[in-house]
């Protein structure tokens, strides 16, 4: 796939002196679904706002589409539509006239069937001449997402799209993301839900700090840096862990009556075969035995409190 | 290449913003400028003798209509560009495919379109109290037109300019209201004493209601081709001053 979106060392610094990003690059392919991870304030928005126009980058470039994003602006952000993580909306419009609106305003000649159909896909066409300040947040939310796509963007972002966002609507928009990007919109999302990451997304980048830590296909991260633990139950606890076992640099819990063995899963062998034999030659009794994989969550606080 | 779409929809959008607000927009500054008819014209006006062959009500009838206009251009402007920085709809503004011209031409076109529509209104309210007479009607509008769109533009930049309601109230208070008071808007330049009269040709909304007045009645402080070249390099000012706002981003692409 060809790179949509292609971003070259690009930093921020705002006025304050505050170094929002650093020399971030980052190649986005057209059509995937890219999570953005990283914790607040570590330059998601500031990354996705540059992108659309509405920070001025410090250094660096932007292409869009082979586009400028200064240069050719017009260009490239008809191509855009943004989901911002604020409820930022007028408050006297009606959802009607405020949909037709942004349309309008990204150049778009007015379709009143195509907006029709956006608002019904949401669930807003019965709140069509509500105005807005009447609508719940969970409405809204929906309100600034038909905004984003009444112009039909070929790429989308949704800045924190589930904050503060209910079950029901966090299942809808994924739906709308799915079929938006079968499509074959291409969809950038930050977030510091990890399950969101793991859920949807093709490709997870981790930023911090104004960093970005990495970009990989997320089963490819979670395969390279998920590691596995085995829990072992013992029936009787031990004082310490017995010299014979050492090699496998198991840890006693608390109590002495559970030992943690972790091993990669990317290694040829796990080890497991020899340190059950070893368990039993050291003349320990099981209890139970779990194994479990480390989450993206375990896997981004390690990256995190690494670098 | 021109959004001519986008220029459409924030027009539009304008508009019926006023629409909605109605009573705000069309009858306060038709209400106090009935007012201002009723004390100074009818009242005290008949106690006053004529101004250059003008009887006192009727020669204050520019200047009234002048200081509802800035007052309304000012406002509906600074209002219109103010508000969506303070809600944070901005936002969508500043990722459209839009350039500062054409946001300019939206929101100033429609801040500047309704108070054309007041001022308007006003004059058909000033002819209840007084016989009005325009003897230079092309002019008039002229005056009217360029007035309106180079005060919005100056609201346009207070607006961009305030960062918080307070600021926005500052500059329409602090500024135009004794602006126009000492712009001759109830007198003639002549009737001060020589320094003050030296003093008030740096004011320049002098300028503005001397040859808005001469479209009227051919009376006049300062040539009306002066009044024209002055109001002209105002609207330039404003103009530049906005370009560089947008190009530098100031307080809205940080």
């Amino acid at each position: 796939m060809p790179n949509v979106i292609e971003v070259q060392s690009l930093a921020k610094t705002y006025a304050g002196g505050f170094e929002a990003l650093r020399a971030v690059d980052l190649e986005i392919e057209a059509g995937e679904i890219l999570a953005l991870l990283g914790p607040n304030g570590a330059g998601k928005t500031t990354l996705i706002s540059i992108i659309c126009g509405i920070v001025t980058p410090s250094a660096g470039s932007v292409r869009v589409a082979g586009n400028d994003i200064i240069a050719d602006y017009r260009i490239t952000r008809e191509l855009i539509g943004l989901v911002p993580q604020e409820l930022t909306l007028g408050a006297f419009d009606s959802v009607w006239n405020t949909v037709n609106f942004s349309r309008g305003l990204f150049g778009k000649p007015p379709d009143p069937a195509y907006i029709e159909q956006l608002l019904k896909d949401l669930s807003l066409w019965e709140k069509r001449e509500n105005e807005l300040r009447t609508l719940s947040g969970g409405m809204k939310r929906r309100v600034l997402i038909a905004k984003a796509l009444s112009h039909e963007p070929r790429i989308l972002f949704l800045d924190e799209p589930t904050a503060g966002v209910d079950v029901e609507l966090r299942q809808d928009m994924w739906k709308i993301v799915r079929r938006l990007n079968d499509s074959g919109v291409t969809i950038i999302l930050t977030t510091h839900y990890i399950e969101e990451a793991e859920e949807i997304a093709d490709r997870v980048g981790v930023i911090d700090h104004g960093k970005l830590l990495l970009v990989d296909d997320k089963k490819r991260l979670m395969h390279q840096l998920g590691r596995k633990q085995l829990l072992i139950e013992l029936k009787h606890a031990i004082d310490a862990v017995p010299a014979a076992l050492a090699e496998y640099g198991l840890e006693r819990s608390a109590d002495g009556t559970c030992l943690t063995y972790t091993y990669d899963t990317q290694g040829e062998r796990t080890g497991i075969t020899a340190l059950l034999q070893d368990l039993h030659g050291a003349g320990l009794a099981l209890k139970d035995l779990k194994s479990s994989q480390s989450s993206l969550e375990e896997i981004f606080v390690s990256l995190v409190s690494s670098k | 290449m021109i959004n001519f779409q986008a220029v459409r929809v924030i027009y539009k959008y304008e508009m019926l913003r006023a629409w909605h607000t109605l009573l705000q927009t069309i009858e306060s500054p038709v209400i106090s400028t009935s007012l201002y008819f009723i004390v100074f014209g009818a009242a005290i006006g008949s106690r006053i003798q004529e101004i250059e062959g003008v009887s006192y009500g009727v020669f204050i009838v520019p200047g009234l209509v002048m200081f509802s206009l800035l007052t309304q251009n000012i406002s509906n402007a600074s209002f219109a560009i103010f508000f969506p920085k303070f809600t944070g709809t901005i936002y969508e503004i500043m990722s459209a495919p839009i350039s500062f011209f054409e946001i300019i031409v939206g929101y100033v076109g429609a801040a500047a379109s309704k108070s054309l529509i007041v001022g308007v209104i006003i004059l058909l309210t000033a002819n209840l109290f007084v016989d009005l007479r325009v003897e230079h009607p092309l002019v008039m509008l002229l005056f009217l037109v360029l007035t309106c769109i180079s005060f919005s533009l100056f609201g346009f930049i207070i607006g961009l300019w305030a960062t918080n309601f307070e600021k926005l109230q500052l500059i329409p208070m602090l500024v135009i209201t004794p602006l126009v008071f000492l712009g001759g808007s109830f007198y003639s330049v002549n009737m001060l004493p020589p320094f003050w009269q030296t003093v008030t040709l740096f004011n320049p909304v002098l300028y503005l209601i001397s040859g808005f007045r001469w479209s009227f009645f051919e009376v006049a402080d300062v040539s009306v081709g002066i009044s024209l070249g002055m109001i002209t390099l105002f609207l330039l000012a404003c103009l530049a001053l906005v370009w560089w706002m947008f190009k530098t981003g100031y307080r809205l692409r940080p």
